[in-house]
């Protein structure tokens, strides 16, 4: 007999209280009445689409963000968090959580960032034990990054 | 909530093959391994996986060329497994019996040497809103090659076909037909039969896709009379990279190459090249000749089992999880045709398959979720995938058992 596969002690380690509380009342969800950036988020692997929405102002602030789309918890969670996160942010700053957040996915250190707080952000670090759903917490900040960068692709995790 | 019942004779056979799978054996997550992904891909016996070892310890080399002792070793083995798997589908004859890479390669090979020569505008190639990405993509690649059109005929809300509907698209233009036996996301069992008869009744040659039906229930391509059968060696216990396509002798002939190269060849010459007969014709290049052996395996231990004992044992188990998912309460049956082989989708709740799946495999159950390369049919469910549990003849009632309380398991961290 053979034994393998993950060691975490608990599934709930990836579904935590804040990622399921996110996941069911998704923050910001919809469309802005003003919007400057967009970019859309497609998982080809499990389908999962969604359209991240800024408003960033002349002084590279972002003054608003939400999204739309379906998916899993985990993908819908994390958008959620991205949203809340990121308004009031410069969109430097931004990119620097977005290092941040997709180096502690990978299980990584995010290049120069070491000292960016990630705050709740926390929460998404259960899914660095489960490879085959990271794909479904980074969308949401491929897309903000493609937005941030006004690509015109859709961001794509594959 | 287990099963009760005492065995039969004929399941108490299956049931016992259980054993015969050594990926079964192992722990995953920190539970029993519960398979129920054989849709997907099936696992091996001990039979086959000796098989394929035997042969690359002891037998190889290239086929059909030396005139040493391997070679003709290995050309036995390559040709002993065409004879069991022309037995297995009841094929006429060895040369109707095209090995492949699989189902894919199969349908491929049909929609170029078959369909492309003989479509322009106006023709029409006919298929059904049932059928797996493997069934349509080759269609719409050879219409927008020849100016054809591609039909697509209706299923209704329990994912059975509309014959009335199938029948009355089956026009003058149509010039093959292109349906599943067994659907992958839904597990609808089409009166095949009954279709090809329809078919043939106006002149409609037909493709049946049969990768899903080849582990599940005999097949015999002479009593269904069909014009190709396509299907993979790894649905059935075998290994991947392997299929075959059965064709008509009369239709294979006339078609020709779909690939060129070695092994297809009479002779060559700059000035021309006379191909090899049947089925060598499309048996381009060193074949897959481990994999072969390997899927001649499995279709012997197939037999073996008897597909009557293997078919009366997954019905008892496709029943069974029928009517304990149905119990779960907020759960949504997606496929419920009144004829079925041993797959049901379902979605419960408001969780995400994917979701599903993952906190299913953290107790050690696996099953499939997303699309299962079948789009369409999860956009007329309205969907965008499904949780899919699919049984094989390895699977028991222990394995439902479980299924049912890791989806409890799911449901209380979702409450």
């Amino acid at each position: 007999m053979i034994a393998g596969g993950l060691h975490t002690d608990d599934v709930r380690d990836l579904y935590r209280d804040l990622i399921l509380d996110h996941a069911r009342n998704p923050r910001h969800f919809g469309k802005l009445d003003h919007t400057t950036h967009s970019a859309e988020g497609i998982n080809p692997l499990c389908g999962d689409k969604l359209k991240l929405y800024l408003d960033v102002d002349a002084d590279e602030t972002i003054k608003g963000a939400a999204f739309e789309g379906s998916g899993c918890a985990i993908s819908v969670a994390s958008a959620s968090l991205l949203t809340d996160t990121v308004i009031g942010l410069r969109s430097d700053d931004a990119m620097a959580i977005f290092d941040a957040v997709t180096a502690q996915l990978s299980g990584g250190d995010a290049p120069g960032n070491t000292k960016v707080d990630l705050g709740k952000l926390r929460a998404l670090a259960g899914v660095r034990e489960y490879p085959t759903r990271v794909k479904c917490a980074t969308l949401a900040w491929h897309a903000l990054k493609s937005a941030l960068r006004q690509d015109t692709a859709p961001a794509s995790t594959e | 909530m287990t099963h009760a019942q005492p065995l039969t004779d004929a399941q108490s056979v299956v049931a016992a093959c259980r054993a015969d799978f050594p990926a079964l054996d192992q722990d995953v997550n920190g539970h029993r391994l519960v398979y129920l992904d054989s849709a997907a891909s099936a696992q091996q016996p001990a039979a086959v996986i000796d098989a394929i070892a035997r042969y690359e310890r002891h037998d190889h080399a290239n086929v059909h060329r030396g005139v040493h002792t391997l070679s003709h070793r290995a050309t036995d083995a390559y040709e002993g497994a065409r004879e069991t798997l022309r037995a297995f589908i009841n094929a006429a004859g060895t040369t109707e019996v095209v090995f492949t890479s699989g189902t894919t390669e199969s349908i491929n090979l049909v929609a170029q040497s078959f369909c492309r020569p003989k479509l322009g505008p106006g023709d029409k190639v006919l298929i059904t809103h049932l059928e797996h990405h493997a069934n349509i993509v080759p269609w719409q690649l050879v219409c927008e090659q020849t100016g054809a059109e591609l039909v697509v005929a209706p299923i209704n809300d329990r994912g059975e076909l509309e014959l009335d509907a199938l029948y009355a698209l089956m026009d003058d233009a149509v010039r093959l037909l292109a349906v599943s036996h067994v659907s992958n996301a839904l597990g609808t069992i089409n009166p095949i039969k009954d279709i090809i008869s329809e078919a043939h009744s106006r002149n409609i040659p037909v493709l049946v896709d049969g990768a899903q039906a080849v582990p599940h229930m005999k097949v015999d391509v002479r009593d269904l009379d069909c014009d190709f059968y396509a299907f993979s060696g790894h649905k059935m216990f075998g290994p991947t990279g392997t299929g075959v396509l059965y064709g008509k002798e009369a239709l294979l002939d006339a078609m020709p190459p779909y690939q060129g190269g070695g092994d297809m060849i009479l002779e060559v010459s700059f000035s021309g090249t006379t191909f090899n007969e049947l089925p060598y014709k499309f048996e381009a290049g060193t074949p897959n000749i481990s994999g072969v052996v390997g899927f001649g395996a499995a279709a012997k231990y197939l037999e073996d089992l008897g597909m009557q004992n293997v078919e009366a044992w997954e019905n008892e188990l496709l029943q069974y999880m029928t009517q304990q998912l149905a119990a779960i309460e907020g759960i949504r049956l997606i496929g419920t045709a009144a004829h079925k082989a041993g797959v049901q989708s379902f979605l419960v709740g408001d969780i995400h398959p994917h979701d599903l799946g993952t906190i299913l495999d953290h107790q050690g159950v696996a099953i499939r979720t997303g699309h299962h390369c079948a789009m369409p049919v999860m956009e007329f469910f309205g969907v965008p995938g499904t949780a899919r549990a699919s049984l094989a003849l390895y699977n028991n009632f222990d394995d439902i058992d479980r299924l049912v309380s890791a989806l409890d398991k799911a449901l209380e961290i979702f409450a």
